[in-house]
Order: structure tokens, then sequence, then C-alpha cells
């Protein structure tokens, strides 16, 4: 059976690791290439780096960084941040990142996700969605939620899945930072919706919210940063207790 | 030494890498006279495998690929790239595998592509010495092949039961991506590297 997945995000910013709670308050939480072999150890199944600022700097994601991750790390990884053409995914995809993630580029030009599924295979190309409620309504936001677009959440992410994207990575920036658990209505209705894997992402602040998300909503995949990255839950440890639950993982 | 075979489809830095860590040595096989040169070889591949099959043709490596007489593996599309078929381009292939590629079927009630880690079945051939019945490896696709109990040396479940690794004679393949399989897959790759025949 398909084991469920637990992701480290590592939000990275000039080369160091970093989680803002809601995006605001930066906290510099290490070193990646360290970080990632030490999650790697711990049992992680994959890992994420978001370069946070490549969006509103414009600057690309470092090739180096990534070749350096590659070298450490047996397990996948995926880079996002900055992507916006062909040529950035594609010296990505030489520096050894397993997937790319994107969002503004995407809802900006949708033809990407189908021009990077068709060059680089579906598997390569993974959707980042930030979500806000606004007025009743999931609306997808840009910039690490501080713009708001006019595309409904629901409606973005079957396009998308239309368009080849393989796998969905859906952030609700309600819940974002507040370690109250996630967003498992949303989830659980948009898993429902599409043929895709759906990583959940957004609000973990403990053990019990894994199980939950994965129990009510079935997603293959949860990610989380600073629950990891301070050490409030050992992946081990968490794993352990999702075995306990009944929910397929890796040991 | 391993020769690995350069023919454009996909990323090879994280197999190199794999390598490297292992302090297996490792080189490229770009022309007949290189596939000389290395006792064991392998054929990577991602993304589409009618594409690959035809990059793979344009090296014009394929006869002395199927000439071989060492141990090969191939990797992902490398591992469908040795079957006679695959539904993906509706693409002849290899054929030194006598076993077709085929899609994933959504009716199946299983989500596309074969994303993240699965349980492994094997039946204890060399290439899986050291590794644990069951123990979990990653997967990414969306085409698999066809379980035969002649060729089938691992397997998985997925919807339905399909070959995780196939083997005929000197030819071997692997469904999965021992590069990016933690442990158990980088003892898939020493143990690849150390096969006699």
């Amino acid at each position: 059976m398909l084991s469920k997945r637990i992701i480290p995000c590592l939000d990275v910013k000039d080369g160091r690791t970093v989680k803002g709670v809601n995006f605001v308050d930066l906290r510099d939480a290490g070193d990646p290439v360290e970080l990632a072999a030490q999650y790697a150890q711990q049992g992680a199944d994959e890992l994420v780096f978001l370069d946070i600022t490549a969006t509103h700097e414009r600057r690309k994601t470092m090739i180096e960084m990534v070749k350096s991750v590659a070298r450490q790390l047996n397990i996948p990884f995926t880079i996002g941040g900055g992507i916006t053409e062909i040529a950035d995914a594609e010296a990505l995809l030489n520096a050894g990142a397993d997937k790319i993630s994107i969002n503004s580029a995407a809802v900006r030009n949708p033809k990407l996700i189908e021009e990077l599924a068709k060059a680089f295979g579906v598997q390569f190309v993974v959707l980042a969605v930030d979500t806000k409620y606004v007025d009743g309504k999931n609306m997808v936001h840009l910039n690490g939620g501080r713009l708001i677009t006019e595309l409904e959440t629901e409606n973005w992410i079957k396009q998308a899945e239309d368009l080849g994207a393989g796998e969905i990575l859906l952030t609700s920036m309600d819940h974002d930072g507040t370690k109250a658990g996630f967003d498992c209505g949303l989830l659980g209705r948009i898993n429902q919706m599409i043929n895709i894997p759906i990583i959940a992402s957004g609000g973990a602040g403990s053990m019990e919210h894994f199980t939950e998300v994965f129990q009510k909503a079935n997603v293959d995949a949860a990610l989380a940063a600073s629950v990891f990255h301070y050490g409030e839950i050992l992946i081990p440890d968490l794993k352990k207790e999702l075995r306990g639950h009944g929910i397929p993982v890796r040991l | 030494m391993i020769g690995i075979v350069n023919y454009g489809a996909g990323n090879i830095f994280s197999l190199t890498a794999a390598l490297e860590r292992l302090n297996v040595k490792y080189g490229m096989v770009n022309t007949e006279a290189d596939l000389e040169k290395y006792s064991h070889i392998i054929i990577p591949g991602v993304g589409h495998a009618g594409a690959a099959m035809e990059k793979l043709k344009n090296t014009g490596l394929i006869k002395a690929i199927k000439a071989l007489a060492k141990p090969v593996l191939g990797i992902c599309v490398g591992m469908q790239l040795i079957t006679e078929h695959s539904e993906e381009g509706d693409a002849a292939l290899l054929d030194i595998v006598p076993l077709k590629t085929k899609k994933f079927d959504k009716s199946l009630n299983i989500k596309i592509p074969h994303m993240g880690w699965n349980a492994v079945q094997h039946k204890n051939n060399s290439l899986f010495q050291s590794i644990e019945d069951n123990e979990q490896f990653y997967f990414v696709h969306s085409y698999f092949i066809e379980y035969n109990p002649t060729f089938d040396i691992a397997s998985a479940e997925y919807g339905l039961r399909f070959s995780a690794a196939v083997q005929k004679d000197n030819f071997y393949g692997v469904q999965f991506h021992p590069e990016k399989s933690g442990k158990a897959g980088e003892q898939i790759l020493k143990n690849f590297s150390n096969l006699s025949l």
C-alpha cells in the first residue's frame, strides 16, 4: 500500500531556512543542506524548498544550493519560488530536483503548466496554491498571501489538473502559522474533486493534526515547517503515532 | 565500473550523486565503443517512454545494448524501455523482456501518477540482497509493467499488482528510483554494482 508522506518544508531566504508566522515574522532555523540531510535521516519522505523571497524580488532559486542538496540527499525533493519559464525548470531538473512547484507564474500564465508537463512529464509539476476564505469563497492568493486574485480555489485546481499538474500543494493562509490544525474541510472537498496527489499545508501544530488530516481529508501527504524545524514534533514519533492509528507510513 | 547510457532522457545528477556517495565509480556511455569500457551498464530514464525510445534510437546504440552480455539495469522509464511495448505513445520498445508497459487505470480508484513510497515484495534475487521483504521504495510513474511470474523479481500493489523489478538473463529493471529511495535504494545500487554473471 502506498504510504502517506510527511514533508518538512524549508523556506529559504538568502540561502538560510526561515519560517514566518503567517509569512511576516521571520526567524532563522538553519542551513538548508544540513537540515535536509538531517530530515532524510529522521525518516522524512520528501522535502520541499521554497524560496519565499523569489517572487516579489524576482530572484531565481539558487542552482548551487539545489546541487548541494541533491549530492547529500537520498530522498526526493521539490523546489519552488521564482520559476517562470521552461529554462528555469530545466536548470533545476539538471541540478537534481525531482519536482518543481509553481504558483504565481501559473496563475499569470496557465499555459506554463501545460508546457512544463509536456517537456518534463506531469510528475515533475507541482502546483502550489495559497488559498484564503474571503466573502464566503475560497480565493487563490499570490505573493505569500499578500495579493488576492480573481480565481476561486476549487476552479483553479481543477483547471490546473486538466492542464497537466501532477500534484497539488494546497496551503490554507487562514490556517498557516496558527498551529490550530489543517483545513480538513477544504482539503477533503478538493481531494474528492481531483485524481492527482494532494499535499496538505498550513496549520500543523501537533501530531493529532496530522492524524486528523489523513483520516478526515485522506490527503496523500502533509507538509509542515516550524513544528519540525524547532523539534516540537519529531518525525519518527509522528510516524509511530500515525501507524498506531492505522495510517500507512514508511518507518 | 558502471557506465550510464547518456541519451538525454531526464536527470542523471541524482543517480551520479548516489553512486558517488557509495564510492561506486561510473562514466558515461555515448558511443558503442564506450559500452566496452564498463563492467555494468545503467539505462536511466524519466518522462515519456515513447520520447525516451526515440532519443535512445538517435544514439544508434540500440543494437549494441540488446547484444550486451554484462549486467544491465534499467531505472524507471529505463526499465520500461527493456520491455516490448508501451501504451505511452503506443511505442515499440527494446523488446528484451517480453512484457508490456501499460497505463494505470483510473477506474481502479487510484490517483495517477503513482507517487510516493510503496512496499515491495521481492523474491530474493541477488539484486535485493540484504533488503527486507516489504521494504519501501520511492515510485513516481503513470505507466507500469504488467506482473508476470516468469520475469518478476519484485512486485508492488497499486490498484493492482505490478512488477517493481524484472529480470531476464543479464537484464534487470526497477520501476522505483533507487537513487531516491533512502538506504534501501542505495543498497540496490550497491548490489547491482556487485553483480557478477
